[in-house]
């Protein structure tokens, strides 16, 4: 199998990897650096689950592959609280019931905050838009939506 | 006094876990030395298997096992749940799209992806059917063998069982108007963010096997008997699944992960694709043809109703599905004369299983539109033909049952306001207005086991599984309020059948009222034991003291729970233990052996609008009414309300699986196979809750999971009808069918039968 070492810095933390040349950034996410707070679904960018961000825009870590992302910066869901704090999205995440199963909810958060990184003040309508390519199956879309315009408006 | 927290909202318990990425579902737990699985399926669903050659697999660098049929015990052991007629590995025969016919384990997924490739089977396919139609042919081949079903008169056809409910003579019953009319639900399938997991790993004279199901101990069992093991050396672990919805009900490739990790002497795990996954579980379509009696007043005479339920080629819990999900098929009315025959149907389509409101949305459908339809014949309204039909509390509405457990016209009424039924509509509009009922569970058997630590903190072992719903929490919820404790300090431990006690399963929306119960009365033990701590102490006869909600009531004084439990304890500390024990037991006569704990009861209301040149449908309001008796946790009733009412819109909009010839599925995976988003929601979501403390769970309370499913559709396509005059009997209700009914309209005006 064809490898390359490639260096990522993941979460403010530089790691060098020696990757396969056909894996993908989500394969080298879990299965590499072991940072399985990222989740696998769909395999074709439909459901959102593996989210990440990629030099501050968010990817589908499924169908980016690894050796693209050499040099990148990787903010996965691990980095979002700091220091054991959760980040305002993540408290109000649990506060507004945007969490049930929790599968999708790294993806979501992902998504969310890079929404919010590039929006401060977005609409309803643009988070529905925005948030788009994350399923959640378990329903709490309403509550997800609820939760981010709660961070916008400086609730959390 | 120390705080209330039952029917308050705080966060969820292992909410932290889920937030952060922290939480480990089945695929993110890492074991040393473990195998990668691929499972060797056949581009087609039935075919008669003629060789397996493994060699070339074998070569693959890395590759540690390949096994097929041949390398497991002969005759191939079978299970189910209900008949014990699936093969751990398809033997002979495939029956249907993704039927396994060998897996492959090696020291990567790239090298098990691999092997799986260079699986060479030689096949010839055969005649299979996919459809009620093609199954009832006098001459379709049979799913199953009948050698499968001995003494059993139906073996030599496609029809696994009948199932016949019933009371009153339907065929004596005047009606001044009868309404028939034939509706079809199609498959659809869970597709849970989290495709099925599982893990396997000889542990020393056992076996330790990992899954994301909804009932660990079920699942030990069939191992154990698979396996020749006693129940003590299988452990099963079931971590929280992300999302089940009675898809991760019902052991599916637990017993050839496990079979194949004790041939290779090593851990092996089998992560699903999301194809896979859409391969291994989903919902019964069904075909259900409808016959209502009408009194000029409205009032229902009698309802007829046969439902051919398309199930897969393996029972798993399918037949159980259908006669349980058919039987309050007349709905929660008072109707004097019912006649409900129902059938499971094999085919050559991947096994159904439980899926959120086991099998009663399918005849829902039907049975409500079928009503609306009767409420336009006799230019009655909607609601108020259901009002007048609908069973009060206390009605022996199914004669032979449970009676009626809430003040249902109390939800309907509720729900009629919400959506301003009475308030003009604007052109272009519809509204529909529909019921839902679902019988909870019928037995169960819940055990659970508290700890209060020496601190006054709190261990809860209880077989539940958190798989979204928040079980968690409730269970939390009620031993810290119990106990006197804040609720940060409790620990609920699940999902590990070595160190938890038996539970039954998480189904049917049972674990509030059932293992909410056992849990309560576990709490209750310990609450006698610090009554008794307490008189020892104070020197007061045990009579003369209560415990409520942690409160130690002396004649004298109040105290806390822990200034009791600190000096009974004593200088060695410890801790007190009580255990719960919920059954709910068979009854054998009963149709469905067993009456049902409560009712699940919803109504729900919708407003839209149609795109006429589209036929695209915008829903701006859908409200949802649940009796749930009492809310724990309201913020979580909410969250399982609006969840299944945008389920119930994904199957009412959206899903179905799409067959080829040859009985693939050829939308598998997330592009073709399309659930609700973020930007296919209701302009307006209004979910409410009826609380009258009038459920037998703890405080009051009732299941509530799935009501919310239950009566979209019928309340969708009831809105259509009125906004655009178009009927629809098939779901889904995408745009280019609504498209068709609208260029249908006025040719069908006629379709509801005048009756005698």
């Amino acid at each position: 199998m064809e490898t390359r070492s490639i260096k990522l810095v993941v979460n403010g933390r530089e790691r060098t990897v020696e990757v396969a040349v056909s894996h993908t950034l989500l394969d080298v996410l879990r299965d590499d650096l072991e940072l399985t707070g990222t989740k696998e679904c769909c395999l074709v960018g439909e459901c959102g689950a593996c989210t990440v961000m990629v030099d501050g825009r968010i990817v589908d870590s499924c169908l980016m592959l690894a050796v693209e992302a050499d040099g990148a910066e990787i903010l996965t869901v691990e980095g979002l609280a700091q220091d054991g704090q959760l980040s305002p999205l993540q408290q109000a995440f649990l506060d507004k019931g945007a969490v049930q199963c929790g599968f999708c909810t790294p993806g979501q958060l992902v998504a969310a905050q890079a929404l919010l990184a590039g929006n401060s003040n977005p609409s309803v309508e643009e988070i529905q838009e925005a948030m788009a390519g994350n399923l959640c199956r378990c329903g709490c879309y309403y509550q997800i939506t609820e939760a981010v315009l709660s961070v916008a408006e400086g609730e959390h | 006094m120390t705080t209330r927290l039952v029917g308050t909202s705080p966060n969820r318990v292992g909410g932290f876990g889920r937030v952060s990425g922290l939480q480990e579902y089945v695929a993110d737990i890492r074991i040393p030395d473990v195998l990668e699985a691929k499972l060797v399926t056949l581009d087609c669903a039935r075919a008669r298997i003629i060789s397996v050659d493994t060699s070339e697999a074998e070569q693959v660098p890395g590759v540690r096992l390949v096994m097929t049929a041949a390398d497991l015990p002969q005759p191939m052991p079978r299970f189910g749940p209900q008949l014990e007629d699936r093969p751990i590995i398809a033997v002979g025969e495939t029956k249907y799209h993704g039927d396994p016919v060998a897996i492959v384990a090696a020291e990567s997924k790239d090298a098990a992806a691999e092997g799986a490739r260079r699986v060479h089977v030689e096949y010839e396919e055969l005649p299979a059917v996919f459809t009620v139609a093609a199954a009832l042919d006098p001459a379709a081949p049979l799913v199953q063998d009948p050698s499968l079903r001995p003494n059993d008169r139906l073996a030599s056809t496609n029809v696994l069982r009948e199932h016949r409910v019933g009371w009153g003579d339907v065929d004596a019953t005047r009606a001044d108007l009868v309404v028939e009319n034939s509706y079809s639900f199609p498959i659809v399938t869970h597709f849970a963010i989290e495709p099925h997991a599982f893990m396997a790993a000889p542990d020393g004279d056992g076996i330790a096997v990992w899954s994301s199901i909804q009932h660990p101990n079920w699942l030990q069992k069939i191992l154990a008997k698979l396996l020749g093991l006693p129940l003590s050396k299988v452990r099963v672990y079931a971590p929280d699944p992300g999302g089940g919805f009675g898809g991760k009900q019902h052991t599916k490739y637990e017993p050839l992960v496990a079979f194949a990790a004790l041939q290779a002497g090593r851990p092996v795990r089998l992560i699903l694709s999301l194809e896979e996954s859409f391969q291994a579980a989903r919902r019964a379509a069904c075909e259900i043809n409808v016959r209502t009696g009408l009194l000029a007043d409205g009032r229902i005479s009698f309802q007829d109703v046969k439902a051919d339920y398309l199930i897969g080629a393996y029972t798993d819990i399918a037949d159980r599905v259908v006669g349980k999900g058919s039987y309050p098929a007349a709905g929660p009315y008072n109707v004097p004369a019912v006649r409900i025959y129902a059938r499971s149907i094999l085919s050559h389509t991947l096994p159904s299983t439980a899926f959120r409101g086991f099998g009663n949305p399918q005849v829902n459908w039907a049975v409500e539109s079928n009503l609306d339809e009767g409420a336009l014949a006799l230019g009655i309204d909607r609601l108020e033909i259901r009002l007048r039909n609908l069973a009060h509390k206390g009605d022996a509405f199914i004669p032979f049952d449970t009676p009626a457990d809430g003040d249902w016209d109390q939800t309907v009424r509720r729900a009629a306001d919400l959506i301003g039924w009475n308030r003009p509509l604007v052109p272009g509009r519809g509204r529909g207005i529909a019921v839902g009922i679902k019988s909870g569970p019928t037995t169960g058997l819940s055990y659970s086991t508290v700890r209060l630590l020496a601190d006054g903190s709190i261990v809860v072992l209880a077989g539940t599984s958190d798989m979204g719903q928040g079980a968690r929490t409730i269970l939390a919820q009620i031993a810290a309020e119990e106990l006197g404790a804040p609720l940060d300090a409790v620990t609920v431990v699940m999902g590990d059948t070595a160190i938890v006690p038996y539970d039954q399963q998480t189904s049917a929306s049972r674990s509030t009222v059932l293992m909410g119960n056992s849990v309560l009365m576990a709490c209750r033990s310990i609450q006698s034991q610090i009554r008794a701590m307490a008189a020892r102490l104070h020197g007061v006869e045990e009579s003369h003291i209560t415990v409520d909600r942690g409160v130690v009531k002396l004649p004298d004084r109040e105290l806390t729970i822990l200034e009791v439990l600190t000096p009974g304890l004593g200088r060695l500390g410890g801790e007190l233990t009580g255990n719960g024990e919920m059954r709910k037991d068979a009854e054998p006569d009963h149709p469905l052996s067993g009456a049902p704990a409560f009712f699940e009861f919803n109504c729900t209301a919708v407003e839209v609008e149609v795109d006429e040149g589209t036929g695209d449908l915008t829903i701006l309001r859908h409200v949802t009414v649940s009796d749930v008796g009492k809310a724990i946790n309201p913020l979580q009733v909410k969250m399982q309300d609006e969840g299944a009412a945008i389920q119930g819109l994904g199957h009412t909009l959206m899903e179905h699986y799409i067959f080829d010839e040859k009985g693939r599925i050829r939308n598998l995976g997330a592009i073709d196979y399309r659930i609700p988003t973020s930007m296919d929601l209701p302009v307006e979501m209004q979910s409410e809750t009826i609380e009258n403390g009038d459920g037998p769970g703890p405080y009051g309370s009732k299941g509530m999971s799935e009501g919310a499913l239950l009566c979209v559709a019928p309340a969708v396509a009831a809105a259509v009808r009125e906004a655009t005059g178009g009927v629809i009997r098939d779901l889904p209700l995408s745009p280019e069918r609504v498209w068709r009914a609208l260029q249908e309209r006025g040719e069908r005006s006629t379709d509801g039968r005048n009756g005698r």
